[in-house]
C-alpha cells in the first residue's frame, strides 16, 4: 500500500483539487513550485535555522514516568506544546511563509478555528513584515477572545466570517473567497492537511519534522527508532500527519488517530468524521465528510474548537479506509478527564485537542514492555476558561 | 443532434440574456413560476442553481439565497420533481448549476440520466476539474446530450482555454474579473484586453460573460465583448424585494434590456 500522494494529488481515492477555475492558477502555481522550492539549499537553511532558534526545535521527547506507571506501559510525550506560540501549528506556518516569500507574494491570508493557526500565521507575518488577514468564524471570535487579542497585537486583521454556521468551515470558505478575489499578490496559508492538492502533502511535509525528530530521540532513549504505538488527535489532521509521516511505511508501528466524539457518536453533537462521514468534497478535496443525505455539509460539534471540522485530511481518510491507522472516538468528558490526569500526574496542562489523544491511551491495550508515543500537540493556556468552568477546584 | 443551447447560439449569436436563480428561493415552489416568467420576459437562457451549504465561488447574495433554499427543504430530488413536466410548458434552454458534492451524493450517472430525461440541456459544476471530467464523465454527458459548461477567468492561460474549448460543446462562461459572484465594486465591465484576447483565439464555442453583471450598463458592455451575459446576484436581490414575483421579475428584466434597440 502506498501512503504518499500520487502524481495527481490523490491518496488512494482521496484528495485531488476540486476547485473552481478562479482558483486553478493559484493552486497550479503552488503545485508546480512547492517541491522545487522546498528542496533548495537556501530554503532549507533558512527553515532549519528558524525552526531551531525561533520555534525552539527539536522539541523534547519526554518519558512520562507517572503516567507510564498508571497505564503499566512506557509512555513518551513529544512536546510540541513547547514550540513558540504553544503548538505544532508554527512548524507549518514558518515553512509556508518562506515559500510565499519566494513566490513573491505580499499579502497573507489564513483561516482559524480556535485561533492557534491564526496566531501562528500572525506571528510569522510579523516576523517577515507581511500583511496578514485571518478569517475566523464569528462564533469562534467570541469564544476564543484571548487568541483574537494575540493576533491583533501581532498586527493581523481578524475578519469575522458571518456566513453559514460562522465557525471553522465558514472561515475556510471566506479565506478561499478572498483568494479568488486576490489571485495575484495573495498567498493562502492553510493550517491543516486539508484543501486542494498540494496543500495536504505540503503541510504534511512541514509537520513531518515531528516524526523525524522522534526517530532519533527514540533510538537514543529506547534503543529503537520504532515505538509500538503513536497516538495523535485528528481534526483536519496536521499534527497526526506530522507524527505519523516517517512511520507510514513501517507497519509494526501502530498509528492511532483520536477523533472528537463530542457528546457521543450517536448524540447528533459530534465531530467523529471517520465514523459519521461519507465520501464527499469539501474545500477542494475528496475525503470523508459529515453531510446530509442530500450532500449538504453538516455542522460538527466538539468541546475543542480545533477538532470541530466536518471533514478530515485526505491522507487520514486513506489511512482509515486502508486500515493503516486505528481511529478512536473520544467524548468531551473523556478528554476533560485526560486533561486533569496529565496535569496532576506530570505537571503539564495540555490543550483540549491534545487531551483527546491522551484519553486514547487506556484503549490501546499496551503491554508493560511496549513503547507508546503521544504527540502532545499543544498546551492548554488557551483553554483555561473552559477548564475553570468545567472543573471545580474550590477547596482542592 | 443539437441541444437547445447549441440551437440558441446558432439562431441568436449576439445580445443573449442568461439569468441565474437559486432553486427554492424565495419559496420552495417558486422554481417553475420563475422559469416561465423569465421566458415570458424575453430571457434567452436560464441557469437553475442547486443550493449548496458551502458555495466557494459565490458572494453573499447567492450564499444567502442558498441558505434560505436549503432551509426551505430544496434538494436535488425535489428539484427534479418540480421540473418533471417543464418541457410541456417551455422550450427555453435550461442549465443546472451547482457544486459537485450534492451531485456526487445523488450519483453522477443517475443525475445525468435524470436531467436528460427532464429536458435539461447543460450543466455548470464549477468545482468539477477538467481532468476528472475528461477522464470519468465526458462520455456520460455526451450520451445524455448534455453540454458541460466550463468557466475561464482573466488568469486562465491560453493553452488551458483551448483545452476547455476542445472538451465543451455549449458555450464558454467568461468570468468577468477575479472575484466571487455578486461583486459590484467595478461599475463597468472593464477587462477589455482579456475579452478581446479570448475572442481573438478563434474558439469553436461562443462565450458569455458573467460575474458582476448587474444592470443595463454592465449588460450592454458585456454584450459588446461576447455573445451575451449572465446575471445572477442582481436578479436574486430583485426576487427578494417586496411585492409579487411576477412584477419583480418583469421590472428587473425590463431594466436590464432598456438600452437595447429592438
Amino acid at each position: 500500500m502506498n501512503y504518499q500522494v500520487d502524481d495527481n494529488g490523490f491518496y488512494g481515492r482521496f484528495g485531488g483539487a476540486y476547485v473552481p477555475e478562479m482558483l486553478y492558477p493559484n493552486v497550479e502555481e503552488l503545485r508546480q513550485n512547492y517541491l522545487t522550492i522546498m528542496a533548495e539549499p537556501d530554503f532549507q537553511e533558512e527553515l532549519q535555522a528558524l525552526l531551531k532558534d525561533y520555534v525552539g526545535r527539536p522539541t523534547p521527547l519526554y518519558f512520562a514516568k507517572r503516567l507510564s506507571e498508571k497505564y503499566n506501559t512506557n509512555i513518551y510525550l513529544k512536546r510540541e506544546d513547547l514550540n513558540h506560540t504553544g503548538a505544532h501549528k508554527i512548524n507549518n506556518t514558518i515553512g509556508q511563509i518562506l515559500l510565499a516569500k519566494r513566490l513573491g507574494k505580499t499579502r497573507i491570508i489564513a483561516e482559524t478555528g480556535a485561533g492557534q493557526h491564526g496566531v501562528a500565521t500572525a506571528t510569522v507575518c510579523a516576523l517577515m513584515n507581511l500583511e496578514c488577514i485571518v478569517y475566523m468564524g464569528e462564533v469562534d471570535v467570541e469564544r476564543q477572545a484571548p487568541n483574537v487579542a494575540r493576533m491583533k497585537m501581532l498586527g493581523a486583521t481578524v475578519v469575522p466570517a458571518t456566513s453559514g454556521s460562522k465557525t471553522l468551515k465558514d472561515a475556510t470558505n471566506e479565506a478561499i473567497r478572498d483568494w479568488i478575489n486576490n489571485p495575484e499578490d495573495t498567498y493562502y496559508i492553510i493550517g491543516s492537511v486539508v484543501g486542494p492538492h498540494p496543500y495536504p502533502d505540503m503541510v504534511a511535509r512541514f509537520q513531518a519534522v515531528i516524526s523525524e525528530e522522534m526517530k532519533s530521540q527514540l533510538l537514543e532513549k529506547t534503543g529503537s527508532e520504532n515505538p509500538d504505538y503513536i497516538v495523535a488527535c485528528v481534526g483536519g489532521g496536521s499534527n497526526a500527519a506530522g507524527a505519523f509521516y516517517h512511520y507510514l511505511d513501517t507497519p509494526e508501528v501502530k498509528l492511532v488517530a483520536a477523533e472528537a466524539a463530542g457528546l457521543g457518536i450517536d448524540s447528533g453533537e459530534s465531530a467523529a468524521t471517520s465514523v459519521l462521514g461519507k465520501e464527499g468534497i469539501i474545500h477542494g478535496s475528496r475525503t470523508l465528510l459529515m453531510q446530509t443525505e442530500d450532500g449538504q455539509v453538516t455542522e460538527p460539534y466538539s468541546i475543542s474548537a480545533g477538532l470541530d471540522y466536518p471533514g478530515v485530511g485526505p491522507l487520514h481518510a486513506h489511512l482509515h479506509q486502508s486500515g493503516r491507522a486505528i481511529f478512536e472516538s473520544i467524548t468531551d468528558e473523556e478528554a476533560l478527564q485526560a486533561v486533569l490526569e496529565l496535569t496532576r500526574l506530570e505537571g503539564i496542562i495540555p490543550a483540549l485537542e491534545t487531551a483527546h489523544a491522551l484519553a486514547a491511551i487506556g484503549r490501546l491495550g499496551a503491554k508493560p514492555d511496549e513503547v507508546v508515543v503521544i504527540n502532545l500537540s499543544g498546551r492548554g493556556d488557551k483553554d483555561l476558561a473552559t477548564y475553570l468552568d468545567r472543573f471545580n477546584f474550590d477547596g482542592k | 443532434m443539437e441541444n437547445r443551447i447549441q440551437q440558441l447560439f446558432a439562431q441568436k449569436p449576439k445580445g443573449l440574456l442568461s439569468v441565474y436563480f437559486t432553486a427554492g428561493f424565495p419559496s420552495l415552489e417558486d422554481t417553475v413560476p420563475i422559469i416561465l416568467e423569465l421566458e415570458k420576459n424575453g430571457v434567452d437562457l436560464i441557469e437553475i442553481g442547486m443550493p449548496f451549504s458551502d458555495p466557494l465561488a459565490d458572494g453573499p447574495t447567492i450564499q444567502q439565497s442558498s441558505e434560505v433554499a436549503i432551509r426551505n427543504s430544496m434538494t436535488i430530488p425535489k428539484l427534479f420533481e418540480q421540473l418533471k413536466d417543464i418541457r410541456q410548458h417551455t422550450q427555453i434552454p435550461l442549465v443546472l448549476m451547482g457544486y459537485l458534492n450534492p451531485v456526487m451524493q445523488y450519483g453522477v450517472e443517475r443525475f445525468l440520466q435524470k436531467a436528460s430525461e427532464l429536458g435539461i440541456d447543460g450543466l455548470i459544476l464549477p468545482d468539477l476539474p477538467l481532468s476528472d471530467y475528461v477522464r470519468e464523465y465526458k462520455a456520460l454527458f455526451e450520451q445524455n446530450g448534455l453540454s458541460n459548461i466550463f468557466l475561464v477567468t482573466p488568469q486562465t492561460p491560453e493553452q488551458r482555454i483551448r483545452e476547455i474549448d476542445t472538451h465543451t460543446n455549449g458555450f464558454i462562461y467568461m468570468v468577468s474579473s477575479a472575484s466571487v459572484t455578486g461583486s459590484t465594486t467595478e461599475q463597468s465591465v472593464s477587462n477589455t484586453a482579456y475579452f478581446e484576447r479570448v475572442n481573438g483565439m478563434g474558439l469553436r464555442n461562443p462565450g458569455i460573460i458573467g460575474f458582476g453583471i448587474h444592470n443595463s450598463e454592465t449588460f450592454t458592455q458585456a454584450c459588446n465583448h461576447a455573445s451575451g451575459a449572465i446575471i445572477g446576484s442582481a436578479f436574486i436581490k430583485a426576487l427578494a424585494k417586496e411585492g409579487n414575483l411576477t412584477e419583480n421579475i418583469s421590472t428587473f428584466i425590463q431594466s436590464i434590456r432598456q438600452n437595447e434597440i429592438v
